[in-house]
Formats: C-alpha cells, structure tokens, sequence
C-alpha cells in the first residue's frame, strides 16, 4: 500500500501581475504529490512558474486558486517545518555564520547552551568549521551557500525548499556542492524539493524529476530517477545517461518554446 | 603620527599665514584680527565661564533636537516602507517639506515657542528630521525580500522581522541620514541663535561682533568650527564600528 503524501498540490493557479504590463498566468492546474523523504526536482526553462511554485508552497505567496496541502493541513504562511535555501544565500550579512545559524534556533526558542552546540554541529557538518566567526562578506559563493544550508538544516524543518541553490556558483564548486548536499541527504534524509533548470543536476540528487512546460507552468511529466547515486562513476552510468538524455528531450521543446515567446 | 601630522599640515600653514597678513597690515586687524589675538580672546573667554555657559546651552539644544529627530525620524521612515497606508498619508507631506529652506522657520518656531530653547530644539527637530525619514526609509525599503521570506521560514513573526532584518537592513543609509542631520544641527543652531537668543554660539557671535569684539567672535566661530568638525569625525568612527560586517572582506 502506498504511504500517503506528505506535500499535496493540488489544482494550483497562479497569476504573475508584473508592477508594469500585462499578467500573466504562470502556473496553470499544477498538481503534484510528495511522499516523506523523497528529493523531488522541479526542472523547467526560466520563466515556467518552479520557482513561483515552490514559493507557494513555501507560504511566501498567497494561494489564490487551488490549495497546497502539508501534512493534511492547507498551507496558510511561512512556518519552521518548511525551510528555504535561495540561490542568492540570503544569509544575514550583519551577523557572523554562526550568528546566522543561531537564528532559527532562537526563534524556536532552544536554550543557550543546547543551541551554541547544535550551530557548531550544523557548521561542521557542512565543512565550514574554522569560519563560525566570519562574515558573510568574508565568504566565497560557495562558503555562503554552505552556511546557508547550515541555517536551514539546523532548525530541523521536515521539509527543505530549494531555490536554484547552486545555480550563482562556478561548475567546480556546484559539482562538490551536489555531493556533498547527496551526502548530507543521504545521512539524515529529509524531503525535499529542489528547483533547477540543470539536467544532470536533477538527475543526479533527485529520486523523481517533474519536467514543467513553459508558459503558462504546468508539469508535462515526471520521470524516475531513483537509482544508486554512490557510484563512482556515475556519469557514464548507462541509467544516468539515458535518463539525461530522455529528460533533456523533453525539457529541449519546452525551452525552444520559452525562447520563441520571449523574442514574440 | 606623523602621518596625521603631514594630514593637517596645510591648517598650520592656513593659520601662519592668517597671522602674518593680520600682523603685516595685508588686511586691516577688524575684518581679521591676528590668530594669536583670537587665541588669547578664547582663553579669557574660557576662563571667565561666558564660552562653557553658551557651550552647554547650545549643546543641549542640539542634543534635544537632533535626539528628538533621530527617533522620530527613524520610526516615520521605517513605517513608511513597511505599511503602505502610512507611506501614503506621510509621503507627499515629507516631499513638500523636503525643500523647505528650514531656516525659513526660525520665526515661526520663535511664535509657537518663545525666544529659549524650545524654539530652538523645534527647528532642529524640524529640519533633522527630513534627512533621517529619508535615510531610514531607503534604507528599509530596500530590504531584501529573500532575507525577509528566510527569516518568517524560520518562526520569525511580522513584527520581529522588522526589528532583526528591516533595521539592521536600514542601517548603512539611516547611518548616512543621521549625519546630514549632524551637520545640518549645527547649522540651524547657529543661525536660529544668531537671530533670536538670549545664549548660545549664534548669539554670543552675533553680540560679540555688534560690540567690536572681533577677536572673541573669531574664536567662537572657530569653537563652533571645531565642535562641528569633532562631531562628525566621532559620529564616523561609531559608524565605522557598526558597519564593521559591511567592511570586512
């Protein structure tokens, strides 16, 4: 029997209403159905709703059409067992890394000493010890976005939201950055759903990858990637390649059409 | 050491020169009396208890005032970027305010408040005022609304929000409002002090040059000089030290 799902979309609209010009409809009857632990991937062209989508269930922005459901409970604002990473850090820049993963802890009102020891274990476990006391300023892109998935993953939310995480850093950095989020995933699975528009990105973290159609956003397909992501060679793994190739198919049209409405 | 020395050098030689063209009669000793005069004046001043009795007075209207425009300035700002109906109620009140030539409300102020430091402490609250809620409204308007969104992800209500990311968000620009409005104090003090006061820089300037007494006049313009001067070197070196997160890399 199939467990039921943790993150319920269900029947999702939305309109983009830009300060100038014309809305537009940037999610269109979007559903999609979660189950505990699972990575999800939302994989489309910019400009097809992922990020508006993940926003939404976030509680970032209003649902206006449809409903979002987390746990059997609608989704109604921002709350502890959702957090977010953004492709830009958004890490506080006025307090030290450890500042910035104290936080959460403070908002859910952990105790002093418990919360010192559990900001120094999350700092660890995402490789930045040595750089508890350092600025955001002071930090490459990479650094940062490890803090910032230090910050999130500290408060423990069931759910991680994952924005284009490491879409502002360079391929060397966003190659180690996928190992070492399978890694952390795989010690203390979590579910998660991650926003990209890299193929072998998706393919490579997620156990599912939900293909979204440009303008207006909806989910075309979602193709399974669930396979042993340890391999040491899993870049020339026949699956791997395949499902690149199949995903790469479907995302190609997509993106040929994002570009031909833009340039209309 | 040395190197603030070398910094200040071109003072020292501003001031051998003022001597010598007061003392070689370049220009006539009323327009500019020697600096050695004006030094002598200031002590005699000091010692008689007329410059310190002023110096508070003045100072205690500036402190009122600007004090009053910081904080008041600060929440108008702020609330001005976070709620929308306020931005609409106060935003065409503070453009039509903004070049209002402040000095223009010395009379007014004098009506409403009398010839004492209530007059004065309104005028620089008045005129301090603008530089602040501009400072503090770009400044939280400008806030991000990722670190906004991160910060409610993780249990922070609206109100706390404003408090951990929309202050601190504001501070680089609020920090800059407040220094304009440093400056513009003393400016306001002065020229209110000048035209109706019975103490304060402005008047003893004004009194000491009805009276002849040129030498004590330069050296309380040259007291307000660097009182103005310190002020804003020490409002920096605070700044510097807040802002340290920004500095750093």
């Amino acid at each position: 029997m199939q467990e039921p799902a943790q993150i319920v979309v269900d029947h999702i609209s939305h309109l983009y209403r830009p300060p100038r010009g014309r809305e537009v409809l940037a999610l269109d009857a979007v559903s999609l159905e979660v189950r505990q632990s699972e990575f999800i991937a939302l994989l489309g062209p910019s400009g097809c709703g992922k990020s508006t989508l993940l926003y939404l269930i976030g509680g970032f922005l209003p649902v206006e059409k449809g409903e979002i459901r987390v746990d059997g409970k609608a989704v109604a604002g921002p709350g502890p067992d959702r957090g977010i990473v953004f492709q830009h850090f958004a890490l506080f820049p006025w307090k030290t890394v450890r500042g910035n993963v104290l936080y959460g802890l403070e908002r859910q009102g952990m105790p002093k000493p418990e919360r010192e020891k559990r900001a120094m274990d999350f700092i660890e476990l995402v490789g930045l010890h040595g750089f508890e006391d350092s600025y955001p300023s002071q930090l490459s892109g990479g650094m940062k976005q490890r803090a910032a998935i230090a910050r999130t993953l500290a408060f423990d939310p069931k759910i991680l939201l994952m924005d284009e995480p490491f879409g502002a850093l360079d391929a060397q950095t966003r190659g180690l950055m996928q190992m070492e989020l399978l890694r952390i995933w795989q010690s203390r699975p979590k579910t998660v759903i991650f926003v990209t528009h890299d193929v072998q990105e998706a393919v490579y973290l997620a156990d599912r990858v939900a293909v979204m159609s440009a303008r207006p956003g909806r989910i075309k397909t979602i193709v399974d990637t669930k396979f042993d992501k340890n391999d040491p060679d899993i870049f020339k793994n026949k699956f791997f390649v395949e499902k690149v190739d199949e995903i790469w198919n479907l995302v190609k049209d997509e993106a040929i059409k994002a570009q031909g409405t833009r340039s209309a | 050491m040395t190197k603030t020395f070398i910094r200040y050098l071109p003072l020292l030689l501003l001031a051998v020169v003022w001597e010598m063209a007061a003392r070689l009669g370049w220009v006539s000793s009323t327009a500019l009396p020697p600096l050695t005069d004006v030094v002598r004046a200031w002590v005699d001043m000091l010692f008689d208890g007329e410059l310190l009795r002023n110096s508070a007075s003045s100072l205690y209207r500036i402190i009122g005032g600007l004090g009053l425009s910081i904080v008041i300035g600060t929440v108008l700002g702020i609330s001005m970027a976070w709620w929308k109906p306020v931005n609409v109620l106060l935003a065409p009140i503070v453009e039509i305010f903004y070049p209002v030539p402040k000095s223009a409300l010395i009379p007014v102020t004098v009506i409403w408040l009398g010839y004492g430091d209530g007059s004065k402490i309104l005028l620089i609250f008045l005129g301090c005022m603008v530089p602040v809620t501009i400072g503090a409204f770009n400044g939280a308007r400008a806030s991000e609304q990722v670190m906004v969104w991160s910060a409610r992800s993780m249990g922070a209500s609206k109100l706390r929000v404003l408090w951990d990311v929309v202050m601190p968000g504001a501070m680089p620009e609020l920090l800059n409002g407040i220094r304009t409005a440093l400056a513009l104090s003393f400016i306001l003090l002065v020229s209110s002090e000048l035209i109706v006061a019975q103490k304060g820089f402005g008047y003893l300037i004004g009194s000491l040059g009805a009276g002849g007494s040129y030498d004590a006049m330069y050296a309380v313009v040259l007291t307000v000089a660097f009182l103005g001067f310190a002020a804003d070197r020490i409002y920096l070196a605070i700044t510097r030290r807040t802002l340290a997160w920004r500095a750093m890399s």
